[in-house]
């Protein structure tokens, strides 16, 4: 052993042994983001299973006519729990969770920038997802349909539990979705090595980047709308319900609204590995990078101006139909600009044939093809014509298995090798994926002309001689093609761990970062951190790698056992700070298994319980927060702290900050989605009342916004004074603000018992109950926050070195005051004008 | 549309799999950039903007069409329809008739139907007369239907409405215009 590599295996212990999980059961408080991420592709891969075991099921009763194996009641089950699982418990986390895996690999970073959350995120997911799916071992399953329209899946119609798993479980998987888009967003604008500008980004980047963008913004709108339907069902508040002055079509509008951003949530992550590939395989950049990103940019703003085309049977004007059907049309041109880019690059290049560019291919033709009979179905009087039909089911599958699944496998093959240190199978892999191809054709390219004939979908059965009987005996024994095209995927993958040979660096002579990381992959990623200078920096300097092992350069030491990483500007890539990471930590378990025990009081209605366990949630995360910054297990002020850089806690303006502004975007949109519902109900629910005065006194609320407003004047005072390094009253201060922010929560306490609100009665009420509830919620716990911040002043870990938390809180406050202001508006003031 | 679909398709696909196994040998970064603008202006900007405008010249006005827009002969016969878990509840407001899964119209002459349901959400659909329209509690949708030739059409809900979807279906006779008169003549006598 040469000294240079006995250096290297040093260097390699050392940070193993800060970076590493702890050994046995301690492997369930690990938050490194490659077991996360991991964690998440498997759990994925699981509930996939399921998912599809479930379509097996519903392909053999379709598969003759008539047959009597599977009643309605289990069908719809089954039809029901089939979306569920694939949307929300297989794409998204599964898609999240290669991100989660990649995306700080790819942009030279050695964790997330928020691993805890990553951690408990997953929690969220495996509990809530073994949750939904024990309903279906107990054969109480959801049974309205995965996107559950009212007044189905309401407590008149469906009396059981079902909804209520879906409703609960979903909003519980929902945290992980959220907390993991939250963490890719800061991770690639704030953690990127030093000199990676937006520019030089892996391209990859910039889609996880839209997609969590994406998520931030689309999934509020359905948690707001399973709140509330929970609530219809659980107290018996008035949203959906025509007879209190609520409306159907509310939920159609609010499901839709996450509904279609989801589909390109889906599918952006999916391009983006398909625009990672092809320059791989055709040994060249990618053709047109910048139309690409703009491409990706638009296709993210118009997926939210077109969820209307899911609602063009429900009777809507003529003019938005026009308006719906031309936006959602318009999708086709940024679509066609990455297919085409593709294209060009491969026309350009050397094309390098092998298993990931075959399953790319599959993408390519079905997903065209499935992008096509989007076109037409965005044609209202066909849509007319074939909507809620299996033309609809083969398009969707189409879209989201050629869109999605094929790239993914590709995906998964391709880093494969990263993750086992081997190769996959050349043989098998083929053979899955010309099983995989056959079977999905036969199966759904035959089920347009079902659709085209007239069958509706979510039958469970139908009658002998209307044309569709040898169309659906194909379409199953096409389905079990597939099934068994992917047994053989997993089975190669399953097998490769063993007998693959094994994988040389970078084994596809690729061109971004994640392939300088040792193979089989390490738990710190970069010995140290380079300095990039173009945008494929493996072509550039091939030796990178072993400069990376051999501590060549930044950061190649550990502080004080610290796990740490650059931090950096968003745009132009330069290093600002160090941000130092927590260690394994239990506290995001203990999170996820006391919601957990929220999640199921709450579905077994024992809300004394269900109120005990939220408060014990509250005290972890309050705890959580408590380990942060200068506490001991984390970065205590020190005489050799760094300066240039310093450490993030040190600073200004830190990727928590920038974590509270994104979390602050989902929470806006959560918000404007409840002022959506309020105006839309007001302005279109058939039978709308509203009392002739308002049930709220306008005296004693201006007093509690005057209040609100005073403390947040204090606390912007102290603030910016600590900014300037002056800390003198800051502990008194900030205990002023709070107390100031808790009266005003009183005073709004008070008001909502003295309004005697009929909630159960209408939907007026129902609606201002909600956005009291909202208003009360953030008062609290702005006031809750701002306390500890003074305790933290005393215990000497907020202070005139320390100024960060108190201005990582800070946008709360201000978000906090403009949406009681806002509310004061639109919810007291526009309906006295009226 | 669907021809054209499938041209599309296949050329996309056709190129690719030439691109795939094409060698090009070295190419400038000139023809390069040349190479891109020609495929993506050319296939990711003019190409579906053609189409669609195409698409959409030729389908906003059948859209438009198939509305029930007020008529300058005489106004429509009217017929509501109620949906309820799982039958369908007919009545002909002008003469008093109520039926029961099944509707009688006259052939070669529109119909507007008035939708509304008692519970949950359904819809209504003769696919051979025309698109589906939903039906909600609370609202009324209005379909106008037009049957070109007298005879027997079946319909069904293509909602998703509970256990019973699957076997909610419905007929629609439709009579030539003499006969139509007939029936309702009858019909009424049998009230």
């Amino acid at each position: 052993m040469s000294e240079q590599q006995k250096h290297s295996a040093q260097l390699h212990e050392q940070f193993d042994r800060v970076w590493g999980n702890l050994p046995g059961f301690g492997q369930l408080a690990a938050v490194n983001h490659t077991s996360v991420g991991l964690r998440f592709v498997v759990t994925g891969l699981f509930f996939f299973l399921v998912g599809g075991v479930l379509a097996m099921l519903m392909r053999t009763q379709l598969a003759l006519p008539e047959q009597e194996i599977i009643g309605p009641e289990l069908y719809s089950q089954l039809f029901t729990m089939h979306g569920t699982l694939m949307m929300f418990l297989f794409a998204i986390p599964i898609l999240e969770g290669v991100a989660m895996y990649l995306i700080p690999k790819m942009v030279g970073a050695r964790d997330l920038a928020f691993p805890r959350l990553g951690a408990m995120g997953y929690y969220c997911y495996l509990f809530g997802g073994l949750i939904i799916l024990s309903s279906l071992a107990l054969s109480i399953a959801p049974d309205s349909g995965w996107f559950m329209y009212t007044p189905l899946s309401s407590s008149t119609f469906s009396p059981g539990p079902g909804s209520d798993f879906w409703l609960l479980g979903i909003t519980f998987v929902e945290i992980s979705s959220m907390t993991g888009a939250i963490e890719l967003v800061i991770s690639i604008l704030r953690t990127r090595s030093n000199g990676m500008s937006l520019r030089r980004m892996p391209i990859f980047c910039w889609y996880i980047l839209a997609m969590a963008l994406m998520i931030v913004f689309g999934f509020p709108p359905l948690i707001l709308g399973s709140i509330l339907l929970e609530l219809e069902r659980a107290a018996g508040l008035v949203f959906f319900e025509v007879a209190g002055g609520g409306d159907p079509l509310l939920w159609q509008h609010l499901f839709w609204l996450f509904g279609h951003p989801e589909v390109y949530i889906i599918f952006l992550p999916a391009a983006g590995i398909v625009s990672t590939l092809i320059p791989v395989f055709a040994r060249r950049p990618i053709v047109g990078y910048r139309w690409i990103v703009l491409a990706v940019i638009v296709m993210g703003f118009i997926s939210f101006g077109l969820w209307v085309h899911h609602m063009f049977t429900v009777g809507i004007p003529q003019l938005a139909q026009a308006f719906f059907s031309m936006a959602s049309m318009l999708v086709a041109i940024p679509t066609a600009i990455q297919v085409f880019a593709w294209l060009a690059t491969l026309w350009t290049g050397r094309v390098v044939w092998n298993l990931p560019m075959l399953w790319i291919l599959g993408f390519l033709i079905i997903f065209v093809a499935g992008g096509l009979t989007g076109v037409m179905l965005a044609l209202v009087p066909f849509n007319w014509q074939v909507h809620d039909t299996h033309f609809v089911v083969a398009h969707m599958h189409y879209v989201l298995v050629g869109g999605m699944l094929f790239p993914l496998i590709a995906g998964l093959y391709y880093w494969l090798p990263h993750v086992s240190g081997r190769m996959p199978s050349d043989m098998l892999g083929r053979w899955a994926f010309w099983l995989v191809f056959i079977g999905f054709n036969m199966t759904f390219l035959l089920m347009h002309l079902t659709g085209l004939l007239g069958m509706p979908r979510r039958v469970y059965t139908y009658e002998a001689g209307l044309g569709w009987d040898w169309l659906n005996l194909l379409s199953s024994i096409g389905g079990f093609v597939m099934a068994i095209g992917i047994a053989m995927f997993l089975l190669d993958i399953f097998l490769h761990f063993r007998f693959g040979r094994r994988a040389p660096r970078n084994p596809w002579g690729a061109d971004s970062l994640e392939w300088a990381v040792a193979m089989p992959v390490t738990t710190y990623n970069f010995i140290s951190l380079p300095d990039i200078r173009s945008r494929h920096p493996l072509w550039h300097n091939p030796q990178l790698p072993f400069e990376i092992e051999e501590g060549k350069h930044a950061m190649a030491v550990i502080r004080h056992g610290r796990r740490e990483t650059w931090g950096s500007d968003a745009v132009t890539g330069r290093v600002r700070e160090v941000v130092h990471l927590p260690s394994h930590s239990w506290i995001p378990l203990q999170a996820g298994v006391v919601l957990a025990i929220v999640c199921l009081s709450l579905l077994l209605k024992t809300y004394w319980l269900a109120l005990g366990a939220t408060l014990v949630a509250a005290f972890i995360m309050l705890r959580w927060s408590w380990v942060n910054g200068a506490h001991p297990d984390m970065a205590p002020v020190r005489d050799d702290d760094p300066s240039d850089p310093p450490l993030h806690s040190r600073t200004h303006d830190g990727p928590g900050r920038w974590g509270m502004l994104v979390t602050l975007m989902a929470n806006g949109s959560f918000y404007a989605s409840l002022l959506f519902g309020w105006f839309y109900l007001w302005t279109a629910s058939p039978q709308w009342q509203a009392p002739e005065q308002g049930p709220l006194a306008l005296m004693p609320l201006l007093a509690s916004g005057v209040l609100l407003s005073l403390a947040v004047v204090v606390y912007q005072w102290l603030t910016q004074r600590l900014r300037r390094g002056v800390t003198r009253h800051l502990q008194g201060g900030l205990w002023i603000s709070a107390g100031i922010g808790l009266i005003h929560v009183a005073v709004l306490v008070w008001l909502m018992l003295a309004a005697e609100l009929t909630p159960t009665q209408s939907a007026h009420d129902s609606v201002l109950a909600v956005m009291l509830g909202y208003l009360l919620f953030h008062g609290a716990l702005s006031a809750v926050a701002t306390a500890m911040q003074a305790v933290r002043v005393r215990f000497g870990y907020v202070s005139a070195q320390l100024p960060y938390e108190p201005l990582v809180l800070q946008p709360f406050w201000s978000y906090t005051l403009g949406v009681f202001w806002l509310s004061f508006a639109a919810f007291i003031l526009l309906p006295m004008a009226w | 549309m669907a021809g054209f679909s499938v041209v599309t398709l296949v050329v996309v696909a056709s190129l690719w799999l030439y691109a795939l196994r094409r060698r090009p040998g070295e190419v400038s970064d000139e023809q390069a950039q040349r190479i891109q603008n020609r495929w993506v202006i050319g296939g990711g900007l003019i190409l579906p903007i053609v189409s669609i405008t195409a698409l959409l010249a030729f389908g906003i006005p059948i859209g438009h069409r198939m509305l029930p827009l007020p008529l300058v002969e005489e106004e429509p016969l009217r017929i509501d329809v109620t949906a309820r878990q799982w039958w369908w509840d007919v009545s002909y407001p002008a003469s008093g008739i109520r039926l029961r899964d099944e509707l009688h119209i006259p052939a070669g002459m529109p119909v507007d139907l008035h939708l509304t349901s008692e519970d949950v959400i359904h819809s209504f659909w003769v696919p051979r007369l025309g698109g589906k329209l939903d039906m909600l509690p609370g609202r009324t949708n209005v379909l106008r239907l037009e049957a070109d030739e007298p005879g027997l059409y079946y319909g069904q809900c293509a909602e998703y409405c509970g256990t019973g979807h699957a076997h909610m279906k419905f007929t629609v006779r439709a009579h030539a215009p003499g006969e139509f008169d007939a029936w309702l003549e009858g019909a009424t006598v049998d009230e």
